[in-house]
């Protein structure tokens, strides 16, 4: 099904783990996708010819978030490939603190929110102008938002703002038509928590917390990401959706 | 093909409305689709003609809901078309007995959680043997649990409604069905005709939209549609907001 022909998606952070997934599905959806990367090049690459490998297009732009003039740096990227416009916005960069309120340094609280809020807010901000009237913003959050994640304190309080800005913004662009939306992933396995995961009290922990007794995978919330970026989903912004496996309902 | 090809779906209320907006989505994505009706057979054999009309499947089936025995005459229904195996049920039937607080009757309240709690909570536990490991349960629940309306008792009872399906979607989560709720806003229907009229109302409420219009009942039905899927696998337990952005 190619419900996004002619569509143009940029996914923050997407030459891994989510990210990544969502990427390959838009492109599988008819998008030319916009593969950004913080670091790693070479997963960008990977991710990118595994899309032009399966008939889809896409290309990479490199940018750290959450440094100042990473917002420029995107901007860039895109205009050297001659894009001006764009349909779907797709804030999944993020990270950050794993560590206890204890544990937790002002330096730290400073690096996750810079990377979870003040780039996807500031990103928004600049993008907007190019963004279609009628286009879709999605917003990874993180059902640490919901779910109290004690170990992950300022991670989980950083996508509580990311939550606010995406319903407070889903009202702001009503008039345009563009929705904005959140989408809460529960445990998936990624690099990002792979060590969280690993630990067997942890991941047995997260495993007994979903009602399907499993832990996720990328395409698993990717397929709820392609809905939000779809057509069938032009009534539903300013609205989160849980995807995590039904945890701890 | 459709992505619901060879799935059998059940839409009670289906004749009519989002429902009927439902089952002609569904039925457009390969599935057979049962047309439940409560006592507008006109209405169901027209929703079953146009999803015939469309290249679909249907058959329509009367039962009204929120009656002693109610469950027992779907189950027949199915048993007489042969169906033994639902893989989507949407318990969208539902009604809006308008009044203010004071002056609700027990009568009224009584049959407003017969029809919206009652009937869906026992139709899925008797639909339950039917319903394969992986299948989806939807219900059709209100913005009114969100917001505060007029109509009380409906809200409530759909409050009621979502507090089931998130503790089913828990009990049923070993066996991979997923359970989720639909929250619709205002959708222009027979249900709310009523509250449309006054124009004042009716204004009022069309402001609280971020996207700025009613919705319809294919906007419902298209998020319904994604719920069916197999790509809303690892949804459950949840609720989706289908208002336009209704009160952000």
């Amino acid at each position: 099904m190619s419900t996004l022909n002619g569509k143009i998606a940029l996914v923050t952070g997407s030459s891994r783990g989510i990210g990544r997934a969502i990427a390959e599905r838009l492109a599988r959806d008819g998008a030319q996708v916009v593969v950004h990367y913080g670091s790693n090049e070479t997963a960008a690459k990977e991710t990118v010819a595994a899309i032009e490998a399966a008939g889809g297009k896409a290309f990479a732009i490199g940018a750290e978030l959450g440094v100042p003039g990473d917002v420029d740096t995107v901007l860039k990227g895109l205009d050297d490939h001659g894009v001006d416009r764009l349909d779907i916005l797709v804030n999944n960069a993020g990270g950050g603190s794993q560590q206890t309120i204890e544990e937790a340094t002002p330096e730290e609280f400073d690096r996750t929110f810079a990377l979870n809020v003040k780039a996807p807010f500031f990103l928004t901000q600049r993008l907007l102008p190019r963004l279609n009237d009628g286009g879709h913003i999605i917003n990874i959050s993180s059902g640490a938002a919901r779910f109290a994640m004690p170990q992950i304190i300022a991670y989980s309080a950083s996508k509580g703002a990311l939550d606010v800005f995406g319903h407070t913004l889903a009202k702001h662009l009503g008039p345009r038509r563009i929705t904005v939306n959140t989408v809460h992933p529960g445990f998936i396995s990624t690099d990002m928590n792979a060590e969280l995961l690993d630990d067997p009290q942890f991941g047995d922990m997260a495993r007994a917390l979903t009602a399907f007794g499993e832990i996720g995978k990328p395409a698993d919330v990717a397929d709820a990401v392609a809905f939000l970026a779809s057509d069938d989903s032009r009534w539903v912004t300013g609205s989160i959706i849980d995807v995590s496996g039904g945890i701890a309902l | 093909m459709g992505q619901l090809t060879g799935r059998i779906a059940l839409v009670t209320g289906g004749s009519r409305g989002i429902g009927r907006g439902i089952a002609e989505r569904l039925a457009r994505d390969g599935a057979q689709v049962i047309v439940h009706y409560g006592s507008n057979e006109a209405a169901a054999k027209e929703t079953v003609a146009a999803i015939d009309a469309g290249g679909g499947t249907a058959f329509a089936l009367r039962a009204e809901l929120g009656v002693p025995g109610d469950a027992d005459t779907v189950l027949d229904g199915l048993r007489e078309h042969g169906v033994d195996r639902l893989d989507v049920l949407v318990n969208n039937a539902g009604i809006l007995i308008p009044g203010e607080f004071a002056e609700t009757t027990a009568a009224d309240f009584d049959r407003q959680i017969a029809i919206n709690v009652k009937a869906p909570f026992f139709l899925i536990q008797r639909l339950l043997p039917l319903i394969p490991d992986g299948g989806r349960i939807i219900n059709i629940s209100s913005v009114l649990t969100r917001i505060a309306g007029s109509s009380l008792t409906y809200a409530l009872s759909k409050g009621a409604v979502d507090v089931l399906s998130h503790t089913l979607a828990k009990h049923l989560g070993p066996r991979g069905i997923t359970v989720n709720t639909v929250h619709p806003g205002i959708v222009p229907t027979d249900i709310n005709a009523d509250l449309l009229a006054d124009e004042n109302y009716a204004a009022q409420a069309r402001q609280r939209v971020a996207l700025g219009r009613f919705g319809e009942p294919a906007d419902i039905a298209d998020a319904v549609a994604f719920l069916a899927s197999h790509d809303s696998r690892w949804i459950t337990g949840s609720k989706i907001d289908t208002t336009g952005g209704t009160a952000l």
